[in-house]
């Protein structure tokens, strides 16, 4: 049938696979640095934004306010064609998670910012009164609880960021959907570009679905 | 590791607590005014006195979770003031209850028990459980230990929150107002703790309105009025001969008489 042979031709699917295999382990490789690295920064500069004296808080404001701001295909632009003419140059790989993980890194911590600031102020008080020091009630009382209130909407973000490692083919980085579009007009036939969809799907769907279970586990009381 | 719940020890100074010409003032509001008090080691206080007359603030200064703006406060023997070091210690040295409990609600009750004592006392973690144990034991409720918070009534809350400070092995309790958010069939249990930690001779600040309770352990009671102690005496004198006005009629509206 013509429609099958267009859009879902297995032996060009076939030939293409270990290109589009290729595709998904960067694509993976760039979501997990992004998504690891960004979180922890986050976190940071959100203790930072709520606790540091006012200059490093004024530039964690600063920070967080610009990359949530700044769209990620202009961030990533910026970052790949802009700054070699500062003489900095990164590769694609590189060039993306820079892009992905400035941004992530302030959705994460405006995330954690409400998520400790929903904390009630006994808890604090609580243990003060105990003789805690600032970094223990910071690790063992504040973050805890603060990461409970965050799951849902950090994992929310995880999911967006990660469909979002498809802007790093504009950078030609070999990721699944740049293998893909190769693919495509290698075989002269948009079947990899269904396939790469799925393979997208397969990965996002059940991410989306735990982002429904935790917002309903973790729902406010 | 000692049994003994609460350790004889030569307090530097006879006055757990002593604060002079103290006040302090939120913004332009003057919240504590000229407030003088001593207390004893082993003195039980009672603090009563209509709403916003600055009751929970005055015990939330002694651990400094308010700072003065003027006079002074010895707790110990150590004065309050910015040094942090000074704050860590009587803070380490000062046990508070607070009406709503305040648990950890992330850790279990053992280790509500076991991390100031880890963290603040750097007791190795069998020693500071075993001792979590028995101050769970003391306050009656030793099977829960390894429940969260939110699994409890509020009495056996509020009851680990009074195991929670004894593992410190405070010198000196502050309790603010620890019935007030409990359920009428809850506050006996509570008090009872209360009244076995006052037999043993702790050193106890109480904010409360449960008046049998002062009757039954205070050796003193105090009446504040908009941010002054306007009057304190032994129970008995503070109950039937109230010398001021404002203390009558106080005492009048919670007696019901
Ligand atoms: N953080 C704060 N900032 C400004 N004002 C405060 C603050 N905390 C308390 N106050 C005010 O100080 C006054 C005394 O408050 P405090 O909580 O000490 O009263 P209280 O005697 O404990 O009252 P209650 O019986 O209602 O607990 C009140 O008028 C209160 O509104
Ligand atoms: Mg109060």
């Amino acid at each position: 049938m013509d429609f099958v042979d267009t859009f879902l031709n297995m032996a060009v699917i076939q030939r293409v696979l270990p290109m589009l295999w290729l595709g998904v382990g960067n694509t993976l490789a760039l979501a997990f640095v992004t998504l690891s690295l960004g979180a922890v920064a986050g976190v940071l500069i959100c203790l930072i934004r709520l606790y540091a004296p006012w200059p490093l808080r004024w530039l964690a404001i600063a920070y967080i306010d610009l990359f949530r701001a700044i769209p990620i295909l202009v961030l990533l632009v910026l970052i790949y064609y802009a700054l070699p003419f500062f003489g900095i140059r990164f590769g694609s790989f590189v060039a993306a998670s820079l892009a992905l993980g400035l941004a992530f890194s302030s959705f994460t911590a405006e995330v954690f910012r409400a998520g400790i600031q929903a904390i009630p102020r006994g808890q604090i008080e609580a243990a003060e009164a105990l003789g805690l020091s600032f970094p223990v009630i910071i690790l063992r009382v504040i973050l805890p609880q603060a990461f409970r209130i965050a799951i849902p909407a950090h994992t929310s973000n995880s999911v967006a960021i990660a469909k979002d490692t498809s802007l790093a083919s504009i950078v030609a980085m070999p990721d699944l959907l740049k293998q893909a579009t190769d693919a495509q007009a290698l075989a002269a036939n948009p079947s990899p570009l269904i396939a790469a969809a799925l393979m997208y799907l397969i990965f996002l769907l059940p991410a989306v679905r735990l982002v429904s279970y935790l917002e309903h586990r973790y729902r406010p009381i | 590791m000692s049994a003994s719940p609460l350790p004889e020890e030569l307090a530097p100074c006879p006055d757990a607590i002593r604060v002079t010409g103290m006040n302090k003032w939120f913004g332009e509001f003057h919240v504590l005014r000229d407030i003088d008090l001593t207390v004893r080691e082993g003195e039980r206080i009672v603090v009563c006195g209509p709403s916003g007359s600055g009751k929970s603030t005055l015990i939330r200064c002694i651990n400094r979770l308010e700072n003065h703006q003027s006079g002074q406060i010895l707790v110990n023997g150590i004065e309050l003031n910015a040094n942090l070091r000074n704050i860590h210690k009587v803070r380490s040295e000062v046990g508070m209850v607070f009406q709503h409990f305040n648990l950890f609600p992330h850790l279990t009750i053992l280790e509500n028990c076991t991390l100031a004592p880890m963290w603040v006392r750097k007791m190795p973690r069998a020693e500071a459980r075993e001792m979590a144990a028995h101050f769970l034991e003391k306050v009656r409720i030793p099977e829960q230990a390894d429940k969260y918070p939110g699994q409890l009534s509020g009495g056996q809350q509020q009851r680990v929150a009074i195991a929670r400070s004894l593992c410190m092995r405070p010198k000196v309790m502050l309790f603010d107002e620890p019935t007030s958010a409990l359920d009428p069939e809850m506050i006996k249990e509570v008090l009872d703790t209360m009244i076995a930690l006052a037999e043993e001779g702790m050193t106890m600040i109480c904010v409360t309105h449960e008046m049998g309770f002062a009757r039954q352990v205070a050796n003193r009671v105090v009446f504040m009025d908009e941010g002054r102690i306007v009057e304190q005496n032994e129970p008995e004198a503070f109950f039937h001969s109230p010398q001021n006005e404002r203390t009558r009629n106080f005492l009048g509206q919670i007696l019901g008489h």
